[in-house]
Order: C-alpha cells, then sequence, then structure tokens
C-alpha cells in the first residue's frame, strides 16, 4: 500500500488539496466557489423566488432548476459554450443530489435556481459542483435537512483510488461520482460508470463515504469561517 | 441532553439537542427522538424550545405584518406590489377607493403610480395565492419622503433588539422616523440626507454584524460620535 503513488503523487485514498469560498457574489441570494486540485468552479444560487415562465411553478411546493455549464475556456480545447448532452444530463444529476436536501414544500410555486459555472475542469466536477452549490445553498438561507458533500472514486491501474484528476478520469477502468450528507449518512448520487466487482465496488463505496465526510468537514469549516471573519474584524475595529 | 451552546453559530444538518422533554421550535426538526438545524443562524433554547434565528432568509407574508413594498404594475383594478418576497402583493382598488370604485371613472396611476413606495398591512395570504394588502390604517399609504433600506427580513428582530432596544436607539439619537417593514425594507426619514445617510448605513452594519455579540453598544458609540461632533 505504502508504495502506490499516483500521477500527481498522492496516496490511493488521498484528496486534492480543497479550498471553498462563501458568499463571493453580491447579487446571488447565496454563492461559494470550490477549488478541488486543478478544478474550479462558482457557483450562484437565487431563490425562492417566483417562477418565470409561471406555468412551471408547482402550487404545492418550490421546484429546482439547476444549470451546470462549462465556461469555453475550462479546457485545454476550447468548449462551445451551448449546453452539450453531458451538460443537461449532469444538470439534473446535480439538481437531483441537491432537491432531496431541501425543504421544497415550506415555498409552494417557487423556484430555487442553482447556477454551477466551472472555470477549470480537470475531474469530479460534477461532484465538486454539488459540494459548492451545497454551501452556496446555504449561504442562501434556504433550508436543508443537511449539507451535501460529494466525491468521486474509481478505479485506475487496478487499484481504487478517491478524487479523480481529469486524466485519471480519462484512464481509469471505472469511475462512481458520490454524493452524501454527512451528518444524517444519507446517499442523495450514486453513478457507476465502468466494471467494479462486488468487493471493489464496496470498498469504493466505503472510501467515497469517508471522503465525502472529510469534505463535509470541510463545508462546516467555511461555512463557520466565512461569519468568524465577520465577527474578528468586527472585533479588532474596537 | 443539550449539546450545542446557546447563541452559537449552527449550520443545516447540525445536532442541537437528543432526547425527550424538548419542543422543536422555528428552523429545526427532529429525527430519531434528535433535534437538527435546516439553516445557518444562531441556536437558542428557551425553556426547552430549541430553535435557531436563521442569519438568511426570504419574507414569507403574514396576517397582519406591515410592510413596505413598490409598485411594480399597475392594472385596472389593483396593484401588483414588490415585497421583496417570493410572493407579490396585490393591492385592490377597491381597498383605496371604496366599494363603489369603476374602473371607467379612476385611473389608478393618480394615486400610485409605477415606482411608487408604499407602507401597506398583509391582509391575507395562504399560499395558494399572493399576498392582498390594504393601507386602511394609520400610518399606511404612499411615502412621499425619506429613503429605503433593505436588510435580510430574517434581521428584523435583531434591528429592533430586546423591547426596541435597538430601534428606539437608532430613532432617539438621529432623530430620524424609521419605519421597519416586517419583509425587510425599511423606510428613513430624517431632518436631512445625512442623517438619513448615517441610519442608513447603521441599518447595513446591523444586517452584517447581527451574529457578533455586543451590537448594541457598538452602535450606541458610532451615534454618540457623530451627534456629539455635530
Amino acid at each position: 500500500m505504502s508504495e502506490f503513488v499516483r500521477i500527481d503523487g498522492r496516496r490511493a485514498d488521498e484528496l486534492r488539496p480543497i479550498t471553498m469560498r462563501i458568499g463571493v457574489l453580491d447579487k446571488a441570494d447565496g454563492s461559494a466557489y470550490i477549488e478541488q486540485g486543478g478544478t474550479k468552479i462558482l457557483v450562484a444560487v437565487y431563490g425562492p423566488r417566483e417562477v418565470h415562465p409561471r406555468h412551471l411553478g408547482l402550487p404545492e411546493t418550490a421546484i429546482v432548476r439547476c444549470r451546470y455549464h462549462m465556461a469555453p475556456f475550462s479546457t485545454r480545447e476550447r468548449k462551445s459554450p451551448t449546453p452539450t448532452r453531458r451538460e443537461v444530463e449532469l444538470s439534473k444529476v446535480i439538481k437531483e443530489a441537491l432537491a432531496n436536501a431541501i425543504l421544497l414544500d415550506l415555498y409552494p410555486r417557487t423556484t430555487i435556481d442553482i447556477f454551477v459555472e466551472v472555470l477549470q475542469a480537470d475531474g469530479g466536477t460534477r461532484c465538486a459542483g454539488i459540494t459548492a452549490a451545497s454551501l452556496a445553498l446555504a449561504d442562501a438561507g434556504i433550508p436543508m435537512v443537511d449539507l451535501v458533500a460529494a466525491c468521486a472514486v474509481g478505479k485506475w491501474n487496478g487499484r481504487i483510488i478517491i478524487d479523480l484528476t481529469g486524466k485519471e478520469d480519462e484512464e481509469c477502468e471505472a469511475d462512481m461520482p458520490v454524493a452524501l450528507m454527512p451528518n444524517l449518512e444519507r446517499i442523495t448520487l450514486i453513478q457507476l460508470n465502468g466494471r467494479l466487482t462486488s468487493d471493489e465496488f464496496l470498498e469504493a463505496f466505503n472510501l467515497a463515504v469517508k471522503a465525502c465526510k472529510r469534505i463535509g468537514e470541510l463545508q462546516r469549516a467555511a461555512l463557520k469561517d466565512y461569519y468568524e471573519k465577520i465577527k474578528e474584524e468586527v472585533l479588532y475595529e474596537q | 441532553m443539550t449539546v450545542v451552546e446557546e447563541r452559537k453559530l449552527v449550520l443545516p444538518g447540525d445536532l442541537l439537542a437528543e432526547g425527550e422533554g424538548y419542543e422543536v421550535g422555528a428552523n429545526v426538526y427532529r429525527e430519531d427522538g434528535r433535534i437538527y438545524s435546516y439553516v445557518v443562524g444562531l441556536a437558542s433554547i428557551v425553556n426547552g424550545k430549541v430553535s435557531v434565528t436563521a442569519l438568511k432568509g426570504v419574507y414569507i407574508p403574514k396576517r397582519g405584518d406591515v410592510v413596505i413594498g413598490v409598485v411594480k404594475e399597475v392594472s385596472i383594478t389593483r396593484w401588483i406590489i414588490d415585497i421583496n418576497s417570493p410572493y407579490q402583493g396585490i393591492l385592490p382598488a377597491i381597498d383605496v377607493f371604496g366599494k363603489r370604485f369603476s374602473a371607467d371613472k379612476v385611473n389608478l396611476q393618480d394615486y400610485l403610480k409605477v415606482g411608487d413606495a408604499v407602507i401597506a398591512r398583509v391582509a391575507s395570504f395562504d399560499r395558494t395565492m399572493d399576498a392582498v394588502l390594504t393601507v386602511g390604517g394609520k400610518g399606511l399609504g404612499k411615502i412621499n419622503s425619506g429613503r429605503l433600506e433593505y436588510i435580510t427580513p430574517t434581521k428584523i428582530p435583531r434591528l429592533i433588539g430586546k423591547k426596541g432596544s435597538m430601534i428606539n436607539l437608532l430613532k432617539k439619537e438621529s432623530g430620524c422616523n424609521i419605519t421597519i417593514g416586517k419583509n425587510g425594507v425599511i423606510l428613513v426619514e430624517g431632518p436631512n440626507r445625512e442623517l438619513e445617510e448615517l441610519v442608513a448605513e447603521l441599518i447595513r452594519k446591523i444586517d452584517r454584524e447581527a451574529h457578533v455579540p455586543g451590537l448594541t453598544d457598538r452602535v450606541a458609540e458610532i451615534l454618540k460620535s457623530i451627534t456629539k461632533r455635530e
């Protein structure tokens, strides 16, 4: 185990360096920015607000709309800004991973809009997107049963590894994004591309849960830090 | 068993209390005998009732609330008013002109135009319909002077303070007349622009520092230093 080293020098169960920032946009109701290795994502949340067009609103619950989008400059080759099939699918996947945590029936006939903008893509964008979107939702004051933290696991060169980079993602034999509510220990997303034996699946799943919990701790620290900073500034001024 | 300290910053999913004898208050939920928070806010446990004061959130209309809104649209029989909420406010013409109002004789624009601000009370709201407003009552109606300031609706109680300590302080020291809309819109009317701007600035300060203890003292100090200079 000790001699196994990945392309970027990480151990199999080691996360990339993660930084999270809250409240980075003034005009959004809630916002967050995440850097996870080379992946950089900005998320804005609006709502609950009036639904436009009106007919999309539901009489008994709020709706969640999500747009996952990759900036044209987010990849080495220019990506056309038109949403691809992949982006439409990821929008849906991210929406569903988050909607399960939100108390939608408190705000009937309204919408919660989530914009996930990938500024730089280096693997695990849907997971980092979910992690950041959950922070932005909390920042917007939207009631949730728990935060949602997400992380990918995969099989690369016959080994189970967590938090795949873009290159590892291209080369891997299997790739499994998992989203988890860390305090309640509930899964809100699990996908699997490729093949894993049942033993490998269990190993990967357990690693993913551990990684999500670690990311959950970082999320909590980032949120607390945001409010603590204001407190420190105020007390420093005195 | 109480887990959380009073006035501690809590996040969604944070465990607040465990076991029997607790009541569920605002912004918290119970699951398997444990009480968790729904939002980012400050925890409080009063007589066994666990609740969280949210640091952010939208305004949900409640019958009887005084709100301040801006006219968004004028139709033949009603005004549509932006009340800083996911739900819009409706002010029916009959509320202003009486039951015998007829749309072909009265032009609604003569009373309120698009962009005009108004103080109103929520007459009814039930989530299936927009909030119906009324301007019948003392202190309600069109706003003719002053400036509007917006704060997070969940911080209105902080702006008022314990038994009105904060708002009374602001009014007394600045000499401005301050009307609070429950929807997070505040009308400041003062003798001059500088004083209005000062109060607006302090309101923004309260919005930003609501979770930092000793806020009333800090506001008092600023007010004192400025009124002394004048």
